[in-house]
């Protein structure tokens, strides 16, 4: 492998992982208000997608990936309030069979608005051929703009967690639902909005992402297999884990493409994800112990 | 029957059973008490191979049992029941107890399937001695209620027919009176001493001091994961370092 | 307790002779094919219950044991051996007389190993991977087993379709009839095919199937192992406690379950004379899911009625361009208002009513 090709499939697996780490995300923010997977977070990545696109027929492209955002949002909030809010202590087994009947409905719905056929945004800045030289590798500038959206999103919302009243009413709802309660705070409108939020991450994941992976009405089901892969991986419940996590998977699949036939490259982060399972189910970063105070 | 050495458990850094050893005699009742969090539910769950100690060993039967799985230790003879009632949700009564059967038969997957004379009969029979132990405990009315939809005493009751019908040599009982009102508690009394005289040794966990006292031939007394007493119940009452943490207690409560 | 069951079993078998009689007086035959593949997707549905409903560990990858029976099946009775015909192992299959000679529809010379063989090889190949699979899976709870399951579905079919072997998207067709018996004393043989004339024979061998697969497994549930296995469900600590072996018990229904799935797998494929990818889908995987749940997650009469009723009207094209969303939509009302099944809502008296005499003896 020459210097310059290894350069390009590091930052091809940087830009993917990150994409599956802002999935993972979506995926913790969920796990860490509800105790629940939501089965149906790669299906907000798609909505996100979907909608900017349709959207961009109207408005500019910076409204239409705004509208793609917030509608998504929304469409996770009326999830949560429809379908789980007035749920009493369902069990775990209970959770994940609703959610995957909701990707299912959200994914037919795509199907019915938008048919099979592929789309995607365009290229925020230039188009598909335009590149920036970075050193010893060139670049898409779509790259820099998936690259600097996620690293926003994981900043913002790390200081959101850390420094806004809502945002510590979220962890302390996290930490301990009873006692959150009793400290006054609603828990039930803490869920919705953790719905909302994944919701608009995955959705502006799924905007940044559409021009360099396309956007289908079923290509949410492999995102979310792989952004549960680096949920695990990272730590369920452990973003900076998920973004670690996130670009380790990245690379290796980009590396795995020398060795192994592109229709294959699913299988391998599933068997990653298998062996996680396995022989790691706290995740690479997080102990045990840790993982055994939560419960699953 | 049951020899403990030594043992110590840790959760992360808290030290639950710190050092503790005894003896439980065949065909003794020994109680285990001792304040709340004083580890003696962790204590049960090291002996039925719910946890593993960090160190330590425990001898049943003969055999040195730390570390087995709960089930291959059920199979030697030691049957429990929990603090908190832990029932089969969906099977009733019957079926609980007839579960409890499922170390003293041996009809195995394609036998169930194929429904072979043989496991016919054997199937009379772990429904027979099951139903025998309902009568024995008083709830037969309730056998074909689910298990789950009882009343707290018989619930009780339930887990208690499910332990004995496994026939164990020795039979752990976790507050086997918690929640019971005096005259479920002295019922609880006197089956307790019908079971060892059945020849099943007993141990227990109770708070209940008047039962305790009455039944137990030896207890041990567990104070922040160490054994600070043991001995007859006579002699517990009279020792003052048992008097000062229940007094203390007391005072606390007041 | 022996007299309800078998009186259930009874009933049924009327019904399906009487299906098929009224098939014929109203002239409505066609009906049959999409009857016979129901009852063996069925056949999957009632597996997988004992294992979600009865042992209560939740498999969304079932359609990859389904996928694996019947692509084994049709790639061992299909892939022409001949140029391989001097190698040691086809001589050796050869000489256990698992193979057999015949012509393609262009009348070239074929050599491919015989279905009774691939049958078998298919779902020892299922159960075997199965096993190994189960061994560290089953160890997991809850999402984590989901997941897994989910994992593995995916898998079988990302092989299924890239590689070569089983026929990329186009999947494997011309795959000949199993003879299940030799026709013997003017009897004709008993084949598993698509051909128009064995409609009716097809059916019964379908229905027959699940007929005996439903017995087999409702002794199951009423055995000891049953017992135990329900008994996991209700307190996997618990159940250790009373001495069950739980990591094994779960190994066992699982492993049945998947061979259910195989065998349906190999059944089915050898009646439509093919099978493509979309066989070993995760939509199939949720499929039988959220049949299992409609049934009642722990019913095997619901899953049977459930399994084979709603996948004749999906078979016959009644939910239209809506059919996954159709069933998205089962999981999640029957999740949200009916968890323990649709059934239940009405019978639920009736069932208690049931049990109180299902379990007298
Ligand atoms: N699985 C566990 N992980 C971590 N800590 C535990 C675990 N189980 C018990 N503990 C801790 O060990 C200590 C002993 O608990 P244990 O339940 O054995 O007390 P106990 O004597 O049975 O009390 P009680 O009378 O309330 O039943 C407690 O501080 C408890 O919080
Ligand atoms: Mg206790």
């Amino acid at each position: 492998m020459t210097a310059d090709l290894f350069f390009q499939y590091l930052f091809a697996g940087i830009t993917y992982g990150i994409m599956y780490a802002i999935v993972a995300i979506g995926f913790n923010i969920i796990y860490n208000t509800t105790g629940i997977i939501n089965f149906a977070q790669g299906e907000f990545v798609m909505l996100g997608g979907m909608i900017a696109i349709s959207l961009l027929h109207f408005v500019p492209l910076p409204l239409a990936v705004a509208g793609g955002v917030v509608i998504t949002m929304l469409v996770g909030a009326l999830i949560e309030i429809l379908f789980i809010r007035w749920l009493d202590n369902p069990s775990v087994l209970r959770m994940i069979i609703i959610t995957i009947g909701l990707s299912i409905l959200i994914r037919e719905a795509a199907l019915h608005i938008w048919g099979e056929s592929i789309r995607s945004l365009p290229y925020f800045y230039g188009n598909e051929i335009t590149t920036i030289t970075l050193g010893p590798v060139r670049i898409s500038p779509q790259v820099l703009w998936v690259l600097g959206v996620c690293g926003i999103v994981v900043l913002l919302l790390s200081v959101f967690f850390k420094v806004t009243p809502l945002g510590r009413e979220m962890r302390a709802c996290a930490a301990n639902r009873r006692a959150a309660i009793l400290c006054g705070i609603n828990a039930r409108n803490m869920v919705t909005f953790s719905f909302m939020l994944s919701a608009g991450i995955g959705a502006l994941a799924g905007c940044v992402m559409s021009p360099i992976t396309y956007t289908q009405y079923d290509s949410g089901t492999p995102l979310a297999i792989k952004g549960f892969t680096v949920a695990i991986l990272g730590g369920l419940g452990n973003s900076m884990g998920a973004v670690a996590a996130g670009i380790l998977l990245g690379i290796i699949e980009a590396y795995s493409i020398s060795f192994v036939p592109l229709a294959f490259q699913d299988a391998i982060s599933i068997t990653i994800l298998l062996i996680i399972l396995f022989v790691r189910p706290h995740g690479l970063f997080g102990s045990g112990e840790a993982a055994r105070l939560k419960e699953f | 029957m049951l020899e403990l050495e030594r043992i110590h458990k840790y959760f992360g850094g808290l030290h639950a059973v710190n050092d503790v050893s005894f003896r439980v005699e065949t065909g003794s009742i020994k109680a285990v008490i001792g304040p709340n969090g004083a580890g003696k539910t962790t204590l049960f769950n090291l002996i039925a191979g719910n946890l593993a100690p960090s160190s330590g060993v425990i001898r049943f039967v003969g055999r040195e049992i730390q570390g087995m799985k709960p089930h291959r230790i059920a199979a030697l003879g030691m049957a429990r029941t929990f603090q908190n009632i832990k029932l089969f949700h969906g099977m009733t009564a019957l079926e609980s107890v007839m579960v409890g059967r499922h170390v003293r038969s041996r009809a195995g997957f394609l036998a169930g399937m194929l429904h072979l004379p043989s496991t016919w009969r054997e199937e009379r029979q772990i429904r027979d001695r099951a139903m025998e132990l309902l009568e024995l405990l008083e709830i037969a009315e309730f056998a074909h209620v689910e298990a789950t939809s009882l009343a707290f005493g018989q619930q009780r009751c339930v887990e208690m027919a499910r332990a004995l019908a496994m026939e164990p040599r020795l039979l752990l009982l976790d507050e086997p009176a918690a929640g019971l009102n005096i005259y479920e508690t002295a019922e609880v009394a006197r089956l307790i001493t019908r079971i060892r005289d059945m020849g099943i040794t007993v141990l227990l966990v109770e708070h209940d001091m008047s039962l305790v006292m009455d039944i137990s031939d030896e207890i041990v007394v567990l104070s922040f994961g160490e054994k600070i007493a043991e001995d007859v119940p006579r002699a517990i009452q009279q020792n003052p370092e048992v008097i000062r943490i229940y007094l203390g207690e007391d005072e606390e409560a007041a | 307790m022996r007299y309800t069951k078998s009186r259930a079993i009874l009933c049924l078998v009327a019904l399906v002779i009487v299906t098929q009689l009224l098939t014929r007086i109203t002239g409505t035959s066609y009906y049959l094919t999409q009857l016979t593949m129901s009852a063996y997707y069925a056949l999957v549905v009632i597996g997988l219950t004992v294992l979600m409903g009865y042992a209560g560990q939740i498999s969304i990858g079932h359609a990859g044991f389904f996928a694996i029976g019947g692509y084994l099946s049709a790639a061992l009775t299909t892939h022409n051996l001949i140029p391989l015909a001097g190698s040691p192992l086809v001589q050796f299959l050869g000489r256990l007389g698992v193979l057999v000679r015949g012509q393609d529809i262009y009348g070239e010379q074929l050599l491919t190993v015989t279905p009774w063989a691939a049958c078998l090889a298919a779902i020892l190949v299922a159960a075997l991977i199965a096993f190994l699979l189960g061994i560290p899976v089953l160890k997991l709870k809850g999402h984590y087993l989901a997941m897994a399951t989910l994992g593995f579905g995916t898998i079988i079919y990302r092989i299924a379709l890239a590689s070569d072997y089983f026929g990329e998207a186009d999947g494997i067709s011309e795959v000949p009839g199993f003879t299940l018996l030799p026709g013997v004393a003017g009897l004709p043989p008993l084949v598993v095919n698509g051909d128009f004339d064995s409609r009716v024979q097809n059916y019964y061998i379908a229905w027959g199937v699940l007929i005996i697969g439903m017995v087999l497994l409702l002794n199951l549930i009423d055995s000891r192992v049953g017992r135990a296995l329900r008994s996991i469900h209700g307190s996997e600590e618990a159940a250790e406690a009373a001495g069950v072996d739980t990591a094994r018990c779960k190994l066992q229904v699982f492993v049945l379950s998947a061979v259910y799935a195989a065998l349906a797998g190999v059944l089915l494929t050898h009646y439509n004379g093919g099978l493509g990818p979309s066989e070993a889908s995760v939509m199939k995987s949720v499929r039988y899911v959220a049949l299992v749940a409609v049934g009642g997650m722990a019913n095997l009469w619901g899953a049977l009625v459930m399994g084979a009723g709603l996948t004749f009207l999906s078979l016959r094209g009644v939910f239209g361009s809506f059919d996954d969303a159709v069933f998205g939509a089962i999981l999640i009302l029957v999740m949200l208002f009916a968890p323990d099944g649709i059934l239940s809502l009405r019978l639920n008296g009736l069932r208690t009513c049931l049990k109180r005499e299902s379990t007298d003896r």
